[in-house]
């Protein structure tokens, strides 16, 4: 059952995915049984989306699928049985900048590939992120952006996470629709991905995962 | 000589809104005058040169260089873009000294901006703008969500304009949320029962919302007798608006202003029929929008930027299968009436060159961001113009040598023989004045065809 599942999600073939979810449940399968199959769908998706097979429409959809299964499998769930993940990382898009597109196919990359992300979500200032370094102690900085105002919020947020005296503490990346090795110059961070699938390479090396 | 418009051929009804567009009236009919017989001689070489590049019959006498900004006039000239939202008289001397400084050879207004108390009097939700959402240093910027329900796609499709006026307004204009009270207007048919539509008219809410709607006209007409002074203005001085209006693909229609990005991704799954049927619907609206402003401007430019296709978005099939269907019938709806599609397709569309450039030949203005362009000359420039490229992170951080460099390499690549325009790969912000200065002075001088 759980390998059909597997299938059906990678496949985009929504409802059979949540009929074989609440098959299983009913059924008394063991609810991380179900969460397991998700969660190996979901690192096909990102897989196929690495190789550029997939694209929007299959990260969202899939996004969508892993939602339903997780709200199917909950009441029958005993505790939170946390996987094992490789590091951690922060994200968000810069203040002043409202687009969240390019961010979110990052934090679902990084997710599936086994990354605990703290999500900032948009328009976030500096301020957050060095509270955000503070309390959550990740290893990576990922800051997005797609206007050119993110050039110069980009750059401020990294003086704002030197000042506080975390900048030897992460690694920080930056991303988005007009970033380019000019504007990482410019901002201080240590590298830049052209796409998500790059970011979650440097993400890797830098915390040294596989 | 004495065609009606409807027995002109599509070549000769482009033809006919160049002509119109090289000779320009004032509000009154007549003719314009020039502020000198230099400047009504530039404006008729820089269209030429548009012209030219555009039809790809000959080739102009140098690349025309047309820098095309976003709030860039405003940094330029140390207003913030508050500033010239809500001050017309400000965005006006902005972009004014934008124009005469780096004398381009085409502008595309200062519209951009748009008039901030319309959007205040009518509570506009669809975008965060300064004061409201954005800082006043910052641009204006959409606030995607579902405009439009999953399950609302019949209400669209069966009637695209009631939808528009009784659903989709009152949600992203708060002042304008009694709209969902309005009859639908094909049910007024006879003596017996007409009465019973006019009924939301009378009720307070409705009234409210009308009066809403009077106030935010007064405002757009204030604004736009500003924005029109100015075209008129820099036409005395030698310097044509390129556009002529806008219009969209219907896949982005959908995706940027009903739907949202991610309502859109999920339709392509659970509901794609319905998603094609409504871009068919859309579809002749969508034309019909383009062509009436470039009829009533008198000019054959339709800008149509373009944002949920490019490379990353969708895979090929589904680009194939959603977004360029309908995109292409747009586009030949607006050739079959003269007009010149402008698609602006900001980031890559590599992958899309192969399937967009099946156009006629000399109908289309492309502008390119971060396309390969050696590859869009070889694809899409064989039958049209094609532009831009010149990147933003060069503009904003790199050194005027390196911008013109850049610009000298672009040109012997994408310039060759013709049908090619000089422009940045996206509209910018805040970039290095000198930058720009160096863009537009390396266009000139490598852009010369001997």
């Amino acid at each position: 059952m759980s390998k059909e599942l597997v299938n059906a999600i990678a496949e985009m073939r929504e409802e059979e995915a949540l009929g074989i979810a609440r098959e299983m449940v009913e059924g008394g399968s063991d609810p991380m049984e179900v969460l397991n199959a998700a969660r190996e769908a979901m690192g096909i998706v990102g897989q196929r989306y690495e190789e550029g097979t997939y694209f929007l429409p299959e990260l969202i959809l899939s996004g969508v699928m892993l939602n339903q299964i997780a709200e199917i499998v909950k009441p029958v769930l005993a505790g939170a049985a946390e996987v094992e993940r490789h590091g951690k990382v922060v994200i968000g898009t810069v203040e002043g900048d409202i687009h969240d597109i390019g961010k979110d196919i990052v934090v679902f990359m990084l997710d599936v590939n086994g990354f605990d992300v703290l999500d900032l979500g948009i328009d976030v200032p500096p301020q957050k992120f060095v509270e955000a370094i503070n309390d959550f102690q990740p290893q990576v900085v990922g800051l997005s952006g797609f206007l050119t105002l993110a050039f110069d919020a980009m750059k401020d947020t990294v003086e704002a996470i030197k000042k506080a005296g975390q900048r030897d503490k992460v690694k920080i990346m930056i991303g988005g629709g007009q970033i380019s090795e000019e504007i990482r110059k410019h901002t201080g961070a240590d590298a830049y991905g052209k796409d998500a699938v790059a970011g979650v390479s440097l993400v890797k090396e830098w915390v040294g995962a596989k | 000589m004495g065609k009606e418009w409807g027995e002109l051929s599509a070549d000769e009804k482009q033809e006919a809104l160049f002509q119109r567009w090289l000779s320009p009236k004032d509000p009154e009919g007549n003719d314009v005058k020039f502020q000198s017989p230099e400047a009504e001689k530039a404006f008729k070489e820089r269209i030429g040169r548009i012209k030219d590049a555009i039809q790809m019959k000959k080739q102009p006498d140098r690349v025309p260089v047309v820098p095309l900004p976003n709030m860039f006039p405003a940094f330029y000239s140390g207003m913030s873009v508050e500033d010239v939202m809500y001050d017309y008289d400000k965005c006006y001397a902005a972009w004014k000294k934008f124009v005469l400084d780096y004398d381009p050879d085409g502008h595309m207004g200062c519209a951009g901006p748009g008039p901030g108390k319309f959007y205040e009097i009518l509570d506009y939700k669809l975008y965060a703008w300064p004061g409201h959402g954005v800082s006043p240093q910052h641009s204006y910027q959409c606030l995607e969500g579902e405009y439009m329900k999953a399950d609302e796609y019949d209400g669209l499709i069966q009637d695209p304009s009631g939808f528009f006026s009784n659903v989709y307004l009152p949600r992203v204009f708060g002042a304008l949320e009694p709209f969902q009270m309005l009859p639908l207007l094909p049910g007024i048919l006879e003596m017996y029962g007409v009465a019973f539509n006019f009924i939301p008219y009378g009720l307070p809410p409705v009234q409210g919302a009308f009066n809403a709607l009077m106030e935010a006209g007064g405002e757009a007409l204030k604004w736009v007798g500003t924005v029109g002074g100015f075209d008129g203005e820099m036409i005395t001085l030698g310097y044509p608006n390129i556009l002529a209006g806008f219009t969209k693909a219907p896949f982005d229609s959908i995706a940027d202003t009903l739907r949202g990005t991610k309502g859109v991704m999920l339709d392509i799954y659970r509901q794609p029929d319905k998603l094609l049927e409504a871009m068919e619907a859309i579809t002749p609206l969508m034309i019909k929008m383009g062509v009436g402003a470039a009829m009533m401007n008198g000019k054959p430019l339709v800008f149509m930027p373009l944002h949920k296709g490019a490379d990353g978005f969708l895979s090929d099939e589904q680009f194939k299968t959603f977004y360029w269907p309908t995109f292409r019938k747009v586009m030949m709806g607006l050739i079959e009436e003269g007009c010149v599609p402008f698609p602006v397709a900001e980031g890559g569309y590599n992958s899309r060159l192969e399937v967009v450039k099946d156009l006629p030949k000399g109908k289309v203005l492309w502008m390119f961001d971060q396309t390969d362009m050696a590859q869009a000359k070889k694809t899409v420039g064989k039958t049209a113009c094609i532009s831009g490229n010149v990147p933003l992170d060069l503009l904003s951080v790199g050194t005027p040598e390196q911008v013109s460099d850049y610009v000298k390499k672009l040109i012997e690549t994408a310039g060759k023989g013709g049908g090619y325009i000089l422009t940045n790969g996206a509209f910018f912000d805040e970039i290095r004045p000198e930058n720009l200065k160096a863009m537009m002075e390396a266009g000139r001088e490598y852009g010369a065809y001997s």
